[in-house]
């Protein structure tokens, strides 16, 4: 237990000493993160909308494979990713391993099917208050999707923060894509693994507050521009 | 501003430009790096020669895959059997010692099987397997997974059973479970005393010449992938077997102890 509040101690004064290094890592964590959640929101939440207000004849199984895919192992990602953009593979010649780049697109792999299946489930509900007032208008399926997409955003926010949770403590992923290279790949998480290694834990454990504590800044700003969770609003 | 604009200005701001020295991609294996002896080399070669290194951690297996697959411009393993197979493959233009440490057995500090007076390293892993202790195994095919291997081989035991723990981890990750188990495990000098994490284990068994372990310094080869940058990795071998190397290499210590022996062979 002592080594939890050893981890406290530290995690404060790396925070409140600006250690250099600390801000350099905790920043490139959230430009990653940030840049995938924005790219998996803009391809999930228009493709959940879509998958609820058409019928098509695969419907079920595409719902079904997205929702598996919430569970692909990161290892895995990582992995296919790194054969994509090696120099050996298909894009290698865009020279797009080990940057955070990289990074970014294995993160979109991994958080898109979290943020198409819970913006599907929670629109699915929306849709079936709209459904007939939707028709009875006569608006085209586009129309349809963005009036979905605007009046769910409460729960499409709730989506896109979801993703963002997977991704900004995924390690596996971004440990074979991005490398964990000192000043150009490292981010939070694959120091925290980088640490533990070396049997520095307190230094990890340090790392997970300001990880933790990131997040909740990063959860309370977006509910602050978005005006939610206050008061009496909803 | 909308919160989506803010977001996308703030990722755009936090897109940080490197400092314009020349990088070049080495991948080494976790000893090295754990070992704590990349972090004096790296300022000073960025200093003498303006080249930025940016250090890949791997396993030994890995580093050579990415050393294969031209995603690093050169690797600095200590496997000799697998760097020599890699450079028949063709993967590298040629095979550079540069300096070695050893391995050692650590253990339970009451050491169970008692292999403190072990005369030989073979020895000291019979003793082991004969008392059933507890031993954990890199099990990653780094390196020191593969020194392993061979001690067990040349120990003329096989090592299998509810007592041999194969992990398929990291150094750091094999010693921490190690801790945990109160186990036996076999590990490089560098990155034992540099392991902060220590709990009941100590060296229990060293000094036979068969745990000499040595690195070796390859460089891509460009015939493979024509855009490995091949000088900046003959300008970091130039470095890296200089005086100036020798004197930084041998003169870091932990806890008073030198750690490694430069043995380059100038040309």
């Amino acid at each position: 237990m002592d080594k939890i509040w050893e981890a406290l101690y530290q995690a404060a004064r790396l925070i409140f000493g600006f250690d250099p290094d600390l801000v350099e890592i905790t920043l490139l964590s959230l430009q990653v993160t940030v840049t995938a959640t924005l790219i998996a929101s803009a391809i999930g939440l228009p493709l959940g909308a879509w998958l609820v207000v058409n019928r098509f004849r695969y419907r079920r199984i595409v719902i079904a494979i997205i929702n598996a895919l919430m569970g692909l192992p990161p290892v895995v990602v990582g992995l296919f990713v790194y054969i994509m953009l090696s120099r050996s593979g298909p894009f290698g010649v865009l020279g797009l391993l080990f940057t955070p780049t990289a990074m970014i697109i294995a993160q979109v792999i991994i958080i898109t099917p979290i943020i198409v299946s819970i913006s599907h489930q929670a629109i699915r509900e929306l849709w079936a208050d709209y459904h007939d007032l939707l028709i009875s208008l006569n608006a085209t399926r586009l129309q349809r999707v963005m009036t979905l997409i605007k009046d769910g955003r409460r729960a499409l926010l709730t989506a896109a923060l979801a993703g963002f949770g997977r991704a900004i403590g995924e390690v596996g992923a971004i440990m074979i894509v991005g490398g964990n290279i000192d000043h150009v790949t490292r981010v939070l998480t694959t120091a925290i693994a980088l640490e533990t290694g070396k049997g520095e834990f307190g230094l990890a454990l340090a790392l997970g507050f300001v990880l933790i504590g990131m997040a909740i800044l990063v959860n309370l700003a977006v509910h602050g521009l978005s005006r939610t969770e206050r008061g009496s609003r909803w | 501003m909308t919160p989506k604009a803010f977001l996308i200005a703030t990722s755009l701001a936090l897109t940080a430009t490197f400092a314009a020295a020349e990088n070049i991609k080495l991948s080494v294996t976790t000893s090295f790096a754990n070992s704590g002896l990349a972090e004096v080399l790296l300022p000073e070669i960025a200093k003498d020669i303006d080249l930025n290194v940016q250090l890949l951690i791997v396993g030994t297996g890995q580093a050579l895959e990415l050393g294969a697959n031209g995603d690093v411009d050169a690797v600095l393993v200590h496997s000799r059997k697998a760097e020599e197979k890699w450079l028949a493959e063709g993967n590298g233009t040629h095979r550079r010692e540069i300096m070695y440490n050893d391995f050692v057995i650590i253990g339970p500090s009451v050491d169970p099987a008692g292999i403190k007076t072990s005369a030989t390293a073979a020895d000291a892993l019979k003793a082991i397997e004969a008392t059933k202790s507890k031993f954990v195994s890199r099990g990653d095919d780094s390196g020191t997974h593969k020194m392993e291997l061979a001690l067990w081989q040349n120990a003329g035991v096989t090592a299998e059973g509810d007592w041999y723990a194969s992990v398929g981890q990291g150094m750091g990750a094999a010693l921490n479970t190690a801790a945990g188990m109160n186990a036996y495990i076999l590990a490089d000098r560098a990155s034992w005393l540099n392991f902060a994490n220590k709990a009941d284990l100590a060296i229990a068994f060293e000094g036979d010449p068969v745990l000499f372990n040595q690195y070796a310094y390859m460089p891509v080869n460009p015939e493979k992938h024509a855009h490995v940058k091949a000088d900046a990795a003959a300008k970091l071998e130039a470095w890296l077997t200089s005086p100036r190397a020798k004197e930084l290499i041998e003169n870091y210590q932990i806890g008073g102890q030198q750690l490694f022996v430069f043995n380059a062979s100038t040309k």
